[in-house]
Formats: C-alpha cells, structure tokens, sequence
C-alpha cells in the first residue's frame, strides 16, 4: 500500500515525460518543427537545466550564487573541445576529460581519506592539496595516459561504424564538460565556502568575469587555438539531438529530485534554514554546501555542452555576466525552492523572450532588453515575492520537508480547517 | 576520569580577550552550574567546547579524547549537545521536523521514535503543536523545544545555556525539574545560568566565573552559602 503511494507520482511523471518527448519527437522526425523552434526548446532546455543548478544552490541551500555561467561555460568550451579534437583524428580531448576526471576522484578520494585523521584542516589547506592532485591527474593524463593510449582508442573508435562512435565521443564529451564543471567548482568552492564567506556572491560573479576572460584568451594565454579566443569557437559539430537533450534534462531532474529527498538533501535544507542550528544538531555545514554547490554546477556544465553542440559556435560573450543574471532571474520568477518553477518559468522565458518576442517585435527590441528584465524582477518582487508558483511542487517532486514560507502560510491553513 | 575536563582555556574575539585560562571538569553522572554575570564569558566557554568557536589555548578532553581541535558536527555525533543560548531552533520546520532533525547525529535510527515519546512525556505541550513552524511557538515553548531537540540526539553530556532566560517563574521551576528528570536519565549536564539561586539548588557542583577567570568552586550547597556569592549573584541573601 504504501510503497503503490510512493511509486504513483513517479510513475505518472515519467509517463507524462515521455509524453511530452514523443510529442515533440514526432513532428521533429516529420520535419514539422523547424531549425529556429528547434532551437528553442533545446535553448530553454538548456538554461532550465542551468537554472535547476542555481535553485539547488540558492533556493535550497540558501547561497546566493553567479557563477552559473562561469560552470556552463566551462561545460561548453570543455566539450566542444573534445568533439572538435574528435573530428579531426585527435582523441586527446576525449582521453583528457574521461581519465583527467577519474584520476581526480580517485585522488580527491585519498586526499579526503588522508585529510580526516587531522582535525579541522584549514580551508587553504584543502584547497592546496586538492588544487595539487587535481594538477597532477590531469599532467599524469597528458604526458603519460594520452600518448599512451591515443592511438589505441582512436583505431578502436574508428573500427565501429560513424553512427556509434559519434554517440560514444558525444557521451564522453557531455560528461567531461559537466565533470569540468564539478572539478572547477569543487577547487572554488572549498575555499569560499569553508570559510563561511558572506561574500560569495560577489566570488562567484567575479569567477563568472574570470571565465569570461580566460575565454577571450584561449588562444593566447591558454593553449587552446582551437577555441579561437574572442573570435569565437567554430566548426563544433551539431550533434545534440531531442533524445540527448531529454535525456539530459531528465537525468538533473531525477538526480536533483533524489538528492533533495534523500538524508543529505535535508542537510542542504537544514542548511538553507539555519546554519546555525545545523550546526547544533551535527550537520557537516561546509561539505553540505559544497555538495550543493558542485551539483549544481554540474547541471549546467552538462547543459552548456547540449547548449554548445546545438549552437555549433560559441563565442565569450555570451558567457558575459550580465547574461549570467538570466538563471536568477529564471530562479527568482519561477520560486525559489521550486522545481517545478524553475522548470515551467525557465522554458516559458526562453520561449516568450528569445521565441516570440524575436519574432514578433522590431529588431531593436533586444537592446531593451536589459530594461524590462529588472522591470519584471521589480514587479515580480512587489506583486508576488514568492515567485510565479510560489512553492508549488507536481506530486513527484514534491518534498516531505517544509519550504522557506511555510511558516507564514502556517498561520493561514488552520483557519481554512475550521471553515470547512 | 571525568567525562569532561576543560584546562587553561583561552579565547578571545580578535583583540578581546573573552577567556584568560579557565579549567573546570565535569564527572559522569553530575549537574554542573557556570554561574557569573553578563559578559563574564559563560556561553564564550559553551560554545567553545562545542567548537562553534576556536580556542587560543588550552585543551577540552571529552570521554579521553582530546576535542579541542574537533569539528562542531564531529562532537555532536559523539553525543556532546548543546542548548544554544537564545534557543536556535529551525523556524520555518514543524514541530515534528525540528525533532527528527534533533535525532540527525545518531546512528540507532530505529529508537528515535521511542526518544520521541520521552520527549512528549517530559513536554506534552510539544506533542499538541507537532505541526506548528518552531518560529510561531511561543518563546517558552521555543525553549522548551530546544531542550527537546537536544534530548532528540540522545546526549552523554549536556551543554545548557540559560535555559531560563525569558521564562515566567512558573515555567523556570517545570524547566529546571526537567533538568533534573534528565539528569536522573543518566544524562550528565553543564548548567549556564543567571539564575544562580535555582541553579545551585539543583546542582552537584558549581564555578563563578568573573570576566573570563573562574573565581570561585566547590559543591553547590557550600556556593550557595559563601558570603561573596550571596552578595552578588543571591540579591544579598
Ligand atoms: N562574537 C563576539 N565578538 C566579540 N566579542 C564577543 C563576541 N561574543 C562575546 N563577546 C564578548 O565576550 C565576552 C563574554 O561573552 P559571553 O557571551 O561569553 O558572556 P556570557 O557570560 O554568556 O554573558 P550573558 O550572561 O550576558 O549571556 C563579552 O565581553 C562579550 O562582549
Ligand atoms: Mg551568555
């Protein structure tokens, strides 16, 4: 009895998920939908996805974050890079991500092992030896696992036919981008988070802005001339497809949806309520905030490699920070500790702003742009504080632990009670 | 051996000086009160021996093993709970929530329902507002949840901070008979209070602490009866 109960609202939202993908897989295949509306929804997938990060992050765990861009631009950069190396004869990228990635947790996994018979190991401490092993695993890669095993996996890849070798090479390269993503903000987050900084908000924008620069450089300061620096990165091959793109959205759906329904979900949540208390009660408030934090940063590293390979061009620039307000924005409209907000608000922004209203409005719209985003922030903020859905949550994803507000609408329900 | 023993303790906050070297230890089994004035350092020490704030020098030894250098969680999991002065209790959460959140460093899963009915027992006024959001109890019965989410993590040693503070003289005599009740549960505790009076009335031991230096110790009962304690923390005798 019970465990029907449990499995009813999973089951519906996966039914009504594949649904939706046949839904928008057929007219796809019958060539109904075209490139600009395809885009679209890959788009709004894609910022949902970013966003779902950041109400992980600020919504649930309570910290305010911009550095959501920084995390999809590296997942961006990150897997196009292994595609464009792919295309042309060169495994190294994929070689890189895939054993750089595994090596780091292996060592991030002694490091921990080492680092807990010691009290209380300082922030800096961490971040040194952490910010080392990761060096290492990746110097270990290229000098010694690439040149080893290029050859080897490029035959091997090359033996399958094109159609799976594209799907494995893609699958490489949207994980490496999203473990990209997670290994940069596991390194930043130790330090800033540790500390219990107030000013991580204004950390994470200046990571966005460091990114930003570091991307309009890859050519000169970094030794990437494939990206281009501000020229932009071209010739990225346009492999996303609908069933990636759903398959990915899914994946951070369920991951977020499990995560904030198991013990250490509630930790993140303790957190977001009271530091302090949490603190009280045993919660290990630095690893949860970290955990957060690399989480989702990791949703939207995978996002910015669907993003990237949708696009098949990225430019710096729009990874700028002034772009990275869009989640919050998205966050903020849809409710903070919202799943389902975050969901709706994050399609229906790309799909009116970028969908419609493009099409619609004359070609100078986009330079307002940057007045009616506030605008909407400053109403939204008057009217309906709470967000477009407040806290609402569709039964799957809706959580047993109570939201931020819940204590003001806890006055109100008992006098519902007696009226009816 | 005692369960807790603090020696030479200091802290400061930047250039203050809050503790200039205090050493006191508790034994298994006993109730013992920190009484001083405002300001004198006695939640500095609380909060120092539960790691919410780092010691200069010194050392803290729970249970033979040195803590000073321990994490806040790391000593809660060892069943070392403290009572927060100004209750810090989770406001948005229920009632309910705030309990099983108690229990969250304990491994015996299966008997936090039955530390849930003690706790009803010890305060049936929780189990009527189970589902009320903490931050709307009363602030009574805020402090009264406080207590209940310490005794949610099945504590060794208790770490109270003015439990009192605030509380109708009705309601101070129910907190401190429920100090006790806990106490005879085995439950071994260190009592903050300004309420030196009542405190020392239910305490084995006691320490005055006097602008970060501990003036005075020794049984309760002679505490109560030194000349210099009446006079200033006993309203003159
Ligand atoms: N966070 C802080 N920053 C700076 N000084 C502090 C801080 N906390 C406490 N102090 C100072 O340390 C000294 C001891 O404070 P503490 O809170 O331990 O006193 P207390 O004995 O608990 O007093 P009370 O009975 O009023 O609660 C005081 O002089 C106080 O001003
Ligand atoms: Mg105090």
């Amino acid at each position: 009895m019970m465990l029907q109960k449990l499995r009813k609202p999973g089951f519906y939202f996966l039914g009504i998920s594949l649904l939706i993908y046949i839904v928008i897989q057929v007219p796809l295949s019958l060539g109904l939908l075209n490139n600009y509306w395809r885009g679209i929804i890959f788009w709004g997938a894609a910022i949902t996805m970013v966003t779902l990060g950041l109400n992980l992050i600020y919504g649930f765990n309570g910290q305010f974050s911009l550095g959501q861009y920084g995390f999809y631009a590296i997942g961006a950069y990150a897997s196009a890079d292994v595609t464009y190396r792919w295309l042309h004869g060169d495994t190294s990228g994929l070689l890189v991500v895939l054993f750089g990635s595994l090596l780091s947790l292996l060592f991030y996994a002694l490091v921990a092992a080492f680092l807990r018979r010691f009290y209380r190991v300082s922030a800096l401490t961490q971040f040194t030896y952490y910010t080392l092993v990761t060096i290492f695993a990746f110097w270990l890669t290229v000098q010694y696992l690439v040149p080893l095993l290029g050859p080897g996996t490029l035959s091997l890849l090359q033996a399958l036919p094109e159609a799976v070798s594209r799907q494995i090479v893609f699958f490489v390269a949207l994980a490496g981008g999203a473990a990209m993503a997670g290994i940069s903000s596991f390194l930043f987050g130790i330090p800033v988070l540790e500390l219990g900084s107030d000013y991580f908000g204004i950390a994470t924008l200046g990571f966005t802005i460091i990114i930003k620069v570091l991307l309009d450089n890859t050519d000169t300061i970094l030794p990437f001339p494939e990206m281009k620096g501000a020229r932009g990165m071209i010739g990225i091959p346009q492999w996303t497809t609908w069933t990636w793109v759903f398959l990915s959205f899914m994946f951070v759906v369920i991951v977020m949806r499990n995560l904030l329904h198991s013990s250490v979900g509630r930790t993140i949540l303790a957190v977001r309520e009271d530091e302090r208390a949490a603190e009280l009660v045993g919660i290990d408030v630095a690893s949860a905030k970290i955990l957060a934090f690399v989480v989702g940063s990791i949703f939207a590293g995978l996002a910015g490699g669907i993003r990237a390979h949708d696009l098949a061009f990225l430019h710096p620039q729009s990874f700028n920070f002034v772009q990275s307000f869009n989640p919050l924005i998205i966050v903020v409209l849809g409710g903070l500790g919202s799943m389902t907000g975050t969901i709706l608000t994050g399609f229906l922004w790309i799909f009116l702003l970028e969908g419609f209203l493009r099409l619609y409005l004359p070609p100078g719209f986009e330079t307002w742009r940057l007045v009616v985003y506030p605008l909407i922030l400053l109403l939204m903020m008057l009217l309906r504080p709470e967000g477009l859905f407040g806290q609402y949550e569709v039964p799957f994803l809706r959580q047993t632990f109570p939201s931020l507000r819940k204590s003001v609408q806890a006055e109100e329900e008992p006098l519902k009670e007696v009226a009816a | 051996m005692a369960l807790l023993e603090v020696k030479d303790l200091v802290v400061s906050y930047g250039a203050i000086r809050a503790l200039h070297g205090i050493s006191f230890y508790v034994d298994q089994g006993e109730i013992v009160t920190l009484i001083g004035a405002n300001g004198a350092g006695k939640s500095t020490t609380l909060r120092t021996i539960s790691a919410l704030q780092r010691a200069d020098s010194g050392q803290i030894t729970y249970d033979g093993k040195d803590i000073t250098r321990a994490s806040a969680s790391a000593i809660v999991h060892q069943g070392l709970i403290q009572v927060p002065e100004g209750r810090r209790i989770f406001a948005p959460l229920t009632v309910r929530e705030n309990l099983e959140m108690g229990a969250y460093s304990r491994k015996d899963k299966e008997e936090v329902a039955a530390s849930m009915e003690y706790v009803f027992q010890l305060f049936p006024r929780l189990k009527e507002r189970l589902e009320q959001a903490g931050g709307t109890l009363s602030g009574g019965e805020q402090q009264m949840l406080a207590v209940a989410r310490a005794l949610m993590a099945k504590p060794r040693l208790l770490l109270m901070d003015e439990p009192s503070m605030g509380l109708a003289p009705i309601l101070v005599e129910e907190i401190f008979d429920i100090i006790q009740e806990i106490n005879a549960q085995g439950v071994t505790i260190l009592l903050v209070e300004q309420n030196a009076h009542m405190a020392l009335s239910i305490a084995n031991r006691g320490y005055v602490l006097e602008t970060g230096t501990i003036q005075l110790e020794g049984p309760a009962k002679e505490l109560a009866a030194n000349p210099q304690v009446q006079e200033a923390y006993l309203g003159g005798g």
